[in-house]
Parts: C-alpha cells; sequence; structure tokens
C-alpha cells in the first residue's frame, strides 16, 4: 500500500469537508460558489485516488514509489467509499493542516493558500512516478488544480497587506510544512519565502498525528455510513 | 451481431446528464469502443474528476450497449488524455448556441490568472470580446462565470483543461 498516495486522497478528502464548510457563509457569495466547487473538485480527487488504491488492492500491482507501510486493515477492501468512510480515525494519513476547523476568512484563505502551494510539489513529483497510472491521474489533478490555485493567488493578493492575513500565514506555516515530506520542505519554504520552522514548533504539526478537531470532522462525515452498518444501498 | 458503429451512432444519442445540448460523443469522451462476439468494451474518460455526472454517464452508456443486446464493460481512464480539446466542433456550436462561451484552446503549460484576465473570451451571444472574469467557479467544476460588457449579459466561460 502507497503511503503516500493515501495520504493524499485523505488530505483531499478532509480540505474538501473543510471548504465546503464556508458554503453558505462565505463573506461573498461569489465565494459561497467558489469553495463549494472547489470543495466538490477536492473530493473528486480523493474519490480518483481511492479508486486507484483499490485496484491495487484488487491485485492489478503495487502503485507508486513510495516507501511501503504498514497498511491498515481496513484497506484489503476494495471498495473506493469504504476507503474512505469505514476506517477508524487512527488509520486516515491526513495531515493536522487539513483537519483545522478554521472560522475566520483569513485563516481560511491562507489554508488554501499554503495547501495548494504544498499540493503542487507533491502533485508535480508524483507526475514523474514510474507507474503510469499515477503519473497518469497526478498530470490530471494537477490540471485541474490549477484553477484552485488561481483563486488562491487571487486571494493572497488582495489580503497580503492585512495584519489579519500575515499573522494567519504565521499561524499556519508550520502546518503547511508538516504536510510535505521532509525532503520537499526547504522547495516549500523557498516558494512562500519562509524559514523552516524548528522541530519544536513543527511538534503535534506533522502527518502522523492527529489533531482534536479531525475527531469531530471524522463523527459527523462517517455518521450516515455508520448509521446503515449492515451496507445499504442508496 | 452489434458493430462498433451501431454503438458510436447510440452513444451520439447519450445526451450530457448537465448540459443536455450535447451528446457524450460531442463531448469527446469515449476514447474508443471495441466490439468482440458480443462483448463491447469502452474506454471513458472522465471530463473533470469533481463531476457528479461522471457516475451517470458511465451508466448510460453501459444501458446504450445493453440495450442493443450486447454485453457493456465501460473503463474509465483516470489520465490526462481528455482535454476540453476533444470536444467536436459540432460539439462547441451546440454550446455556444445555448449560451455557454466553449473553451479556448490547451496551451502547454496550465492556464495561469493573469490568461483569464488578459485573454480575449468571446460572448456567446453577442460576440464581443468586452467580457471581464467574475467568478473561475461556477455552478459545476468544468465552469467559469464571465459578465459581457457590451450586451450586459452574464455567461458560463468552459474552462480550459
Amino acid at each position: 500500500m502507497n503511503e503516500l498516495l493515501l495520504g493524499l486522497a485523505d488530505d483531499e478528502l478532509v480540505i474538501g469537508w473543510r471548504d465546503s464548510e464556508w458554503t453558505g457563509i462565505a463573506p461573498l457569495l461569489e465565494e459561497d460558489v467558489a469553495f463549494s466547487s472547489i470543495a466538490q473538485n477536492e473530493i473528486g480527487h480523493a474519490r480518483a485516488v481511492y479508486e486507484l488504491l483499490a485496484e491495487v488492492r484488487s491485485g492489478a500491482g503495487q502503485a507508486g514509489t513510495s516507501a511501503p507501510g504498514r497498511a491498515p486493515s481496513s484497506l484489503r477492501t476494495l471498495d473506493p467509499d469504504a476507503l474512505a468512510f469505514d476506517r477508524p480515525l487512527d488509520e486516515y494519513r491526513c495531515a493536522p493542516l487539513v483537519e483545522l476547523r478554521l472560522l475566520d476568512w483569513a485563516h481560511a484563505i491562507a489554508r488554501r493558500w499554503l495547501y495548494e502551494e504544498a499540493d503542487e510539489i507533491r502533485i508535480s513529483a508524483l507526475m514523474q512516478d514510474d507507474d503510469p497510472r499515477v503519473a497518469g491521474l497526478a498530470a490530471k489533478i494537477n490540471r485541474e488544480e490549477a484553477y484552485h490555485r488561481m483563486h488562491a493567488e487571487m486571494w493572497r493578493e488582495r489580503l497580503a497587506d492585512t495584519p489579519q492575513f500575515q499573522a494567519a500565514v504565521d499561524d499556519l506555516w508550520p502546518y503547511a510544512a508538516g504536510l510535505v515530506p521532509t525532503e520537499q520542505r526547504e522547495a516549500l519554504a523557498t516558494r512562500i519565502h519562509r524559514s523552516l520552522p524548528s522541530d519544536k514548533v513543527l511538534l503535534g504539526k506533522e502527518r502522523g498525528v492527529h489533531t482534536e478537531q479531525l475527531a469531530e470532522l471524522w463523527d459527523e462525515m462517517t455518521s450516515v455510513r455508520r448509521s446503515a452498518p449492515a451496507g445499504a444501498q442508496w | 451481431m452489434v458493430t462498433a458503429e451501431q454503438i458510436w451512432s447510440a452513444f451520439g444519442e447519450i445526451p450530457d446528464p448537465e448540459i443536455p445540448v450535447v451528446s457524450l460523443v460531442d463531448l469527446g469522451v469515449i476514447r474508443s469502443v471495441d466490439v468482440e462476439n458480443g462483448h463491447v468494451r469502452v474506454e471513458f474518460t472522465p471530463t473533470f474528476l469533481g463531476c457528479p455526472a461522471l457516475e451517470v454517464m458511465k451508466r448510460a452508456l453501459e444501458e446504450k450497449v445493453a440495450g442493443l443486446g450486447a454485453e457493456p464493460e465501460v473503463q474509465v481512464i483516470q489520465d490526462d488524455s481528455w482535454s476540453t480539446d476533444k470536444i467536436t466542433p459540432a460539439g462547441r456550436e451546440k454550446l455556444r448556441a445555448a449560451g455557454f462561451a466553449p473553451p479556448a484552446p490547451r496551451e502547454a503549460g496550465i492556464p495561469k490568472l493573469v490568461q483569464l484576465h488578459a485573454k480575449a473570451f468571446r460572448c456567446p451571444y453577442c460576440n464581443s470580446t468586452q467580457t471581464k472574469l467574475e467568478n473561475i467557479f461556477g455552478p459545476t467544476p468544468c465552469r467559469s462565470l464571465r459578465y459581457c460588457e457590451s450586451c450586459r449579459q452574464p455567461f458560463e466561460q468552459f474552462k480550459t483543461i
């Protein structure tokens, strides 16, 4: 099982849920539309990666280059929905950055911007993967993410000189560093003109640990499926 | 026994679930059709991965094949091979006539914000290029919102991917 791909899929699923929380309450009607559409797209990317992982589990060969990790027990399933919703909390591989429930606009935009910057580094690397299924899917995701990046960049420019936005980037930058593998952090720091956070600052913000907010989100996200444990047809 | 030609012709009757003026053949999402002893293998390339219509499209393809008395096998190809450039000339004209501005051609690099602001996007109603970007995102993942300053009409612009 490819831990890198599972991390990508879980990040996209969870940030999609977080972005969707702005539906109906964004400060501008156009942003209701934008955040909803971005959320839909991120969850679509999660689905595509879960499908690839499910295909790999069904015996079509190992996908991707990353180090083999311990395969979580529920990954024995071949169903992308089961991958998305039937795992216990500790088997999710998303990074703390996407888990945070951010209730102010400056933080929401700072996260979108930092996430897209980090994601571009990761996706670009996956586009060079030896497995053509991984490289092909990454190339498709990259085309779609280009529009998310434009949206993030547009807002970053608009808010760049406000103290609220600068403080939000300060708060969230260590989380963004914790989203990418160690070897990609320098590249991310250069892109966003920051210096690398210390190990002490990174504590609790790197992939591998979960925040309390994920537990609440997981509870809500999986509640419908858990309401029909025997499996229901919708 | 059903032929590939009959299958293609039947697929040309399947409307896009969200923009029914164009068919799945117009959209260019069917990459190949192989017929062998009543078994029809179809390669289907999704438009946007977040598009909720994908499952509906896949099911419609399967039903069409089954309706012709053949056994369908629809394989979803999740790579970069579909582009908005695959929309046929007839499909582009149908979109424009229905008030959706067809996508600009794909370029070598991925699109940048400056292009969405600077490029000449034509209003599908009055053909003016005096249009401005209102929102990169629209009612579906595949569309942006623009406003025509000549005829004062908002319209939906297909994104280039």
